[in-house]
């Protein structure tokens, strides 16, 4: 009776949260991984592996890494093969979680602030805009792209201070692609990858 | 290596920036990427940097390790308090005049209560802190970026940031009211360690991110000044 009853409740909540709008999204993410860390001394201490294990449990399963990497390359991205964009996709995914999740662990006591957020009835595509305040410092802008799948809404742009993390790679990726193709970039990703964990593993 | 340092602010540019603009006539040279036109000559200024970089970020590091928190916060909030009245006068200057005075309103506020700008009270109380310059006051008049540039110590700029720049330092309370020559450059040169060490976080991120370091910076600098220029909320550009 007791699992029916947990069945049901799970059928209830499954709706509510494909229903969870972009920036409500946003702000439960937020604060879930600001909660983890907050508490976790390993993560201040700048432990890259709980960093990175904490962002793909809590942060990549609403991001949509196709659609960022499409965003990324830009017009040739159609040219590509599906077995080269998935391999492309999965360098650029490595690649920005590595970067990425090291700013986490500099996080102390800045307090995320959220911008007033409607959403037009019937709307695919939505920006959630925040600001990052610390104490002594002019506040950072952090805004998110996000668009409406099956699955619920994703993010396919992180916007920080006016620089777009996705599009920034736009004409890298293009000099790359000149040079060697959609294979040469995914190379190129693959070995600035690899530098980067041989850096990380000699730190050790 | 500056990413995006507008305030860096040297002595003896003048003269830097007129031998740049004499090195860019001369080179005049072929580039693919149309929003990088002196590419050549950009890359060339790009790796004299990171040589100067060797010694101003080691600087940068020990200032940063050596100056307890509340000293820095006093010594940004300082020279932040002193650019309030020139961006104070470029939001008139581009018909923002309520935020203008919201800037006069600021320097007055934390020049007095906030004891000669060392403590930024007016946050606080409200006054939101802005981000103008000449260069995007140019902007807003029209004036195209007439190509990107990169150069030692200043850090990345386009042509008419450049020249946003040159109006920029002589408008600079620092230039115009310490007659000290000795006290004014101790200004520049703490002012500059300073923004180099607020760029120290940056400087991780582009190291690991960057394909190439110096497009990296290159792109984040031309969509930051636009996001400035917009104050924030440019207008999407179409997708590719």
């Amino acid at each position: 009776m007791r699992r029916f009853l947990g069945f049901c409740l799970l059928l209830l909540s499954l709706p509510v949260f494909a229903q969870e709008t972009p920036d409500a999204l946003v702000r439960r993410v937020t604060d879930e991984v600001l909660e983890i860390v907050r508490k976790d001394k390993e993560i201040q201490n700048g432990n890259a592996r709980k960093v990175v294990d904490l962002v793909e449990a809590k942060v990549l399963p609403n991001f949509n890494f196709p659609h960022m990497t499409a965003l990324a390359v830009g017009k040739e991205w159609r040219r590509a093969t599906p077995q080269q964009q998935e391999r492309l996709t999965q360098e650029f995914k490595t690649l920005l979680v590595r970067t990425y999740s090291n700013s986490l662990t500099a996080y102390r006591n800045e307090t995320i602030k959220f911008k007033p957020f409607t959403l037009p009835a019937g709307a695919t595509d939505a920006l959630v805009r925040t600001e990052v305040h610390q104490a002594g410092n002019k506040p950072i802008q952090l805004d998110y792209n996000l668009e409406k799948l099956d699955s619920g809404w994703k993010v396919y742009d992180v916007v920080v201070a006016g620089i777009s993390l996705v599009t920034n790679y736009r004409d890298q990726f293009g000099q790359e692609i000149r040079n060697g193709g959609i294979d040469g970039l995914t190379q190129s990703l693959a070995a600035k990858n690899q530098a980067l964990d041989a850096a990380k593993a000699e730190k050790k | 290596m500056m990413v995006m340092g507008e305030k860096g602010s040297v002595v003896r540019m003048g003269g830097i920036l007129a031998a740049g603009v004499l090195a860019l006539g001369l080179s005049g040279c072929a580039s693919t990427n149309p929003r990088d036109p002196y590419e050549g000559f950009n890359r060339a200024m790009f790796a004299v940097n990171e040589g100067i970089d060797k010694v101003a970020k080691p600087v940068a590091q020990g200032y940063d390790a050596a100056v307890p928190m509340p000293v820095k916060a006093g010594i940004g909030n300082f020279f932040g308090n002193v650019g309030d009245l020139w961006i104070g006068v470029n939001n008139g200057l581009q018909g923002k005049v309520g935020d203008g005075a919201n800037d006069i309103a600021r320097l007055l506020i934390n020049s007095t209560l906030g004891i000669f700008g060392l403590f930024d009270v007016a946050s606080e109380m409200g006054f939101e802190k802005h981000d103008e310059d000449f260069g995007q006051t140019l902007a807003r008049w029209g004036v195209g970026d007439g190509g990107y540039l990169f150069w030692p110590i200043i850090g990345p700029r386009t042509l008419r940031d450049t020249g946003g720049f040159v109006v920029d330092t002589f408008a600079d309370p620092v230039q115009w009211a310490i007659d000290d020559v000795a006290v004014r450059n101790s200004a520049y040169f703490v002012r500059f360690v300073d923004v180099r060490a607020s760029l120290l976080p940056a400087d991780k991120v582009v190291e690991e991110a960057a394909l190439d370091k110096y497009a990296y910076i290159r792109d984040a600098y031309l969509q930051r000044r636009r996001s400035q220029i917009f104050d924030g909320n440019p207008p999407r550009l179409p997708e590719e």
